[in-house]
């Protein structure tokens, strides 16, 4: 049993100080959950098995994953600055809890408890026999407050969750009502998007479709991909379009120097796309940067 | 095992960095986290005085104290959501206009 | 019923009868001017079209009862010709009670027939005088309310009345002295005359607060019945107190810088109440509280001082004024000077202080509306070096002020001779230097009236472009020549000393006296005194022509008289620099001492909270952290507590 306590302490306390100290959230849940199912085991320990299965089930099981939850929700990147906002809170904080911890700790060093009793008289009918018995008699007011709690915690939470929808839900009438009267008042294309990725080399989400003149329509990409600026670019497709090309003309011969100039036409027509590379795509179309 | 006091001075030091924690985070979430090691921590505490004197009235109050904090938390996480859906940030920091 | 001096002198106390017959009406007399006065001042812009002839047929009412009761007065037997009335009962609290009751005696009588009479013709003229003025009927009120706070004064029968009229004089006098509000000069000048005239009433209140301490009371009979046994400081402290108002009020040293400047008013306000009437009132105050100064010797003597003083003084100012009405003003304040020189004299002069006040208010009426006729046939140009032959122009105006002119330089045969003779006389027997200095008075009198004269009557014309000097209208010179009138013959009320006699049962009866020299030695001095001055006047200003604008290069006295004797840079100097000093020091006190200690208070508070509110800075952290302290002190003070 001592040999279970050190070592569990041992890891009880890094992992509890990792939370402290790790800047992102997530790695601070994981931390926690090995303090709790630590914990979990200390209460075996103690001769307190129900506990234990308490604490895997409703603390490192419900709650921590609640946790987790809610993390994704906000963001699971989201992590502190180390600059503190505070003048002097993180000094004082960090005196404030030395001087608590040596105050509590050489406190209590000082006690002396005798030899413990143990549960093994009280769990003698088994422990959640006993725990029940206690629970269900002079505990059964206090227990029963406890259900109103998590009632009233329950509908807290949804109350608290909930968004008022302050306006109807627009129905596929109205979507398609404001399509036509889009359409009307500025010329947005009145179909659906083009799909991506219509090119044979390439048909990830990330490529954007190429109109019959060769020219890459940007609407066929997902607007957040383009934010983000992993969208593959326009000379990047035209070098490929002259692979193609070339290739098309080792296999057609003669053909080829027509194709050859409907290559340069379009290779200037997709820089609309991207006016940096307009003079490049002039001066020399198949050098392109990539 | 003679007594319970490694227990107790470990109940003790995970409190103290639970409460320094508290003190120190800004994310609303780990800051939550942090106060939940110190309701484990006061856990481990009734559970290990239970052992010593041999009564089971620390594990009732160490179930409580689950029970209690998992409405806590539900709420508790509920209300960092709704915050954060108003400010965009899930830090204690921003929700500060309450002042003088 | 006497009271007796140490001098053996009996002084009559006030013992009036109830009323009867006419007598049931003296209430009228007040009431009817107040009447006009609400209807005028309440009346609003309706009374526009009448209003002056309701403001001008209630003095001549109350003037009607007046010559009435006067008529029933004469047919008494001497001790009988005191009346009172009751009206109702003003103050009454606890044992202390004062009562709204009216007094008709010989020596009021003859203030009401001044008042309502001379205030009857001014009204008179003032409805030729303001026919222009868009507010006439507002004047007309204010006049009203005057007339009526005027006789309050003289008929009350105790000084808490008496000085209800005080002040209702005062206010009269504020509002129709700044009667043209929209000149800058005319307004400072009512809120001058209304300032200074609060000093005077402070002497007033106290002489009255001082009455009900000694007396119980403010009523003339219970006063005049309980002055024997009443202790000789309170008696003079009352007195001193008495002549501090009468000093306000009368514009005599040291009070007596406002009424130059009081001259901003209409000419018929100046005509009426700063020179018949209100300025009078403190001769009428000292001559009423005979009971009071007759035992209070020292208070006396600072009578005789003041007035000697002041008849002097304002003589000066008279002889280098260039404003016509201020020259006048100088000479009202020296003939009233004269007044109460005379009524310091005690029972020798009280009588010759009434006359010569009954005279120069005729006179002096005369003088001042003959100016408004001056100035309204030269568009208000008041200064006499632009006068000069306005005799052809003005043949009336000239011949009435010319009756007003021998009348005030003692012209033997016209109604001041008969007064300031007697003054003069009287003087010379108790107090020789006020004797002297009356005499020479009387002669500088005679040279700036002259000079006056001279200036706006005789000589070269040197009248402004576009001034053409005219008669003024009938309705302004009828009441002159009734004036004139009287400035004329105001001495028959001297034949066989009838008001002397007249007036003995109020002021009491003068022993003999011894005049050093014959009487008629006397006259023939003070004729031959004036006539230097008249003289001289002649030669300065009648021989030669006036310039036409003021002379800069003058003598050092002359510089001073037109500066009013320094009295605004005395007044300036002695008063109002120290009173700001003082007044700035106390306010500076109250504000770094008294402010400071609450306002320190406060700010100490307000500034902890300042510093204490920044703990409350919205971060949840530093609450907790608060949190964790307080958690840390309980468990560091158990610990200590414990080892």
């Amino acid at each position: 049993m001592s040999v279970t306590f050190w070592i569990l302490a041992i890891i009880m306390v890094p992992a509890a100080l990792g939370v402290l100290l790790v800047r992102k959230a997530v790695h601070a849940a994981l931390l926690l959950a090995v303090v709790m199912i630590s914990l979990a085991i200390l209460y075996l320990t103690l001769a307190g098995p129900f506990l234990f299965a308490v604490q895997i089930i409703v603390y490192t099981g419900a709650i921590l994953m609640l946790f987790l939850f809610v993390l994704m929700l906000v963001g699971v990147d989201a992590a502190d600055s180390a600059v503190e906002t505070i003048r002097g809170q993180r000094v004082l904080a960090i005196l404030g809890g030395l001087v608590l911890g040596v105050f509590l700790v050489v406190g209590l060093s000082q006690i002396a408890l005798g030899a413990a009793t143990g549960l093994d008289d009280a769990n003698a009918a088994g422990n959640i026999q006993a725990l029940a018995n206690i629970l269900f008699s002079r505990y059964v007011f206090a227990f029963e407050v406890t259900s109103a709690l998590l009632i009233t915690a329950a509908v807290g939470a949804m109350v608290l969750a909930h968004r008022e929808r302050l306006v109807p839900k627009a129905g596929q009438a109205e979507t398609a009502a404001q399509r036509v009267r889009d359409f009307a008042e500025s010329g947005k294309h009145l179909g659906p998007l083009p799909s991506p990725g219509v090119y044979a080399r390439h048909n990830a989400v990330d490529t954007p479709a190429l109109l019959p003149d060769g020219t890459p329509e940007p609407t066929s990409v997902s607007a957040v991909l383009a934010a983000r600026g992993t969208v593959r670019s326009a000379p990047a497709l035209a070098d490929d379009v002259d692979d193609v090309r070339r290739a098309l003309a080792q296999i057609d011969g003669p053909d080829g120097g027509a194709a050859s100039g409907v290559d340069t036409s379009s290779g200037t027509g997709h820089n609309t796309e991207n006016p940096g590379a307009d003079a490049s795509a002039t001066d020399s179309p198949t050098g392109a940067p990539r | 095992m003679n007594d319970v006091t490694p227990y107790i001075l470990l109940s003790a030091i995970l409190f103290t960095i639970g409460t320094v924690g508290v003190l120190v985070r800004r994310n609303a979430i780990v800051v939550f986290m942090c106060v939940e090691l110190m309701l484990n921590a006061s856990n481990l505490a009734l559970v290990a005085f239970a052992y010593q004197h041999g009564d089971l009235e620390g594990q009732i109050a160490a179930f409580f104290v689950m029970v209690v904090a998992a409405a806590e938390v539900v709420v508790g996480l509920a209300i960092i959501m709704t915050i954060f859906r108003t400010r965009r940030s899930a830090s204690v920091d921003d929700a500060s206009l309450l002042k003088y | 019923m006497f009271l007796f001096t140490e001098g053996g002198h009996s002084i009559p106390v006030v013992d009036p009868l109830g009323t009867a017959g006419v007598f049931s009406l003296m209430w009228l007399v007040i009431a009817l001017p107040l009447a006009g006065a609400a209807v005028l001042l309440l009346g609003g812009r309706r009374t526009d079209s009448w209003g002056h002839y309701l403001g001008t047929a209630m003095p001549i009412g109350s003037f009607a009862i007046s010559v009435y009761m006067l008529l029933d007065l004469l047919g008494r037997d001497e001790t009988e010709r005191s009346v009172s009335q009751h009206l109702w009962d003003w103050v009454s609290v606890g044992d202390f009670r004062v009562g709204m009751d009216l007094l008709v005696d010989p020596l009021t009588i003859l203030f009401l027939l001044l008042i309502t009479g001379v205030g009857s013709l001014i009204h008179v003229y003032s409805i030729g005088y303001m026919s222009h003025d868009p507010r006439r009927r507002r004047f007309f009120g204010y006049l009203n309310l005057f007339v009526a706070a005027m006789l309050m004064l003289v008929m009350s029968e105790n000084y808490l009345g008496l000085f209800l009229g005080w002040e209702g004089v005062g206010l009269a006098s504020y509002l129709l002295i700044g009667f043209w509000q929209h000149k800058p000069s005319a307004a400072a000048a009512a809120k001058k005359a209304f300032v200074i005239n609060r000093v005077g009433d402070i002497g007033m209140s106290l002489a009255i607060a001082m009455f009900f301490v000694t007396f119980g009371s403010t009523s003339f009979t219970v006063i005049s019945q309980g002055a024997g046994e009443a202790g000789d400081g309170a008696l003079t402290a009352i007195g001193l107190l008495l002549l501090l108002g009468a000093c306000g009020k009368s514009a005599q040293v040291p009070l007596q810088a406002w009424l130059l400047d009081a001259m901003e008013g209409p000419t018929p306000v100046s005509a009426l109440i700063h020179a018949a009437t209100m300025v009078t009132a403190g001769v009428y105050l000292i001559t009423r509280s005979n009971f009071i100064f007759e035992l209070a010797p020292h208070a006396q003597t600072a009578v005789v001082v003041v007035g000697t003083v002041t008849l002097l003084w304002g003589a000066v100012i008279g002889c280098a004024k260039d404003d016509i009405k201020k020259a006048l003003a100088g000479s009202t304040m020296s003939q009233i000077g004269y007044m109460v020189l005379a009524a310091g004299l005690g029972v020798y002069g009280y009588a010759f202080a009434i006359f010569h006040l009954l005279t120069h208010g005729f006179f002096k009426a005369n003088m001042f509306l003959g100016a408004g006729s001056v100035m309204h046939g030269m568009d208000d140009d008041v200064d006499m070096r632009h006068y000069g032959a306005l005799r052809k122009a003005m043949p009336v105006t000239f011949a009435t002020f010319a009756m007003g002119y021998l009348a005030i330089i003692g012209f033997p045969g016209f109604s001041g001779f008969w007064s300031k003779d007697h003054i003069i006389e009287a003087a010379l027997v108790e107090s020789p230097i006020a004797g002297v200095c009356a005499l020479l008075g009387a002669g500088v009198t005679g040279f700036y009236m002259t000079r006056l004269m001279l200036m706006t009557f005789f000589g070269e014309k040197r009248w402004l472009k576009d001034v053409h000097p005219h008669e003024s209208p009938s309705v302004m010179t009828v009441p002159l020549m009734v004036l004139a009138a009287l400035s004329v013959l105001g001495g028959v009320l001297f034949i066989g000393h009838w008001i002397v006699d007249w007036l003995s049962p109020v002021v009491g009866e003068a022993p003999e006296h011894a005049l050093p020299i014959p009487a008629l030695a006397l006259t023939a001095i003070t004729v031959v005194v004036v006539a230097a001055g008249v003289a001289v006047a002649w030669l300065l200003f009648g021989r030669r022509p006036v310039p036409a604008t003021m002379p800069i290069d003058v003598s050092p006295v002359i510089k001073a008289a037109r500066a009013d004797l320094y009295g605004d840079a005395i007044n300036e100097g002695l008063v109002v620099q120290p009173g700001r000093v003082l007044t700035s020091g106390v306010v500076g006190f109250d504000h770094s001492g008294a402010d400071g200690l609450v306002r320190g208070g406060a700010s100490v508070v307000a500034g902890a909270g300042q510093g204490l509110r920044k703990l409350q800075n919205g971060f949840v952290r530093s609450y907790a952290l608060s949190v964790l302290s307080g958690v840390l002190i309980v468990i560091v003070t158990l610990a200590v507590v414990n080892l």
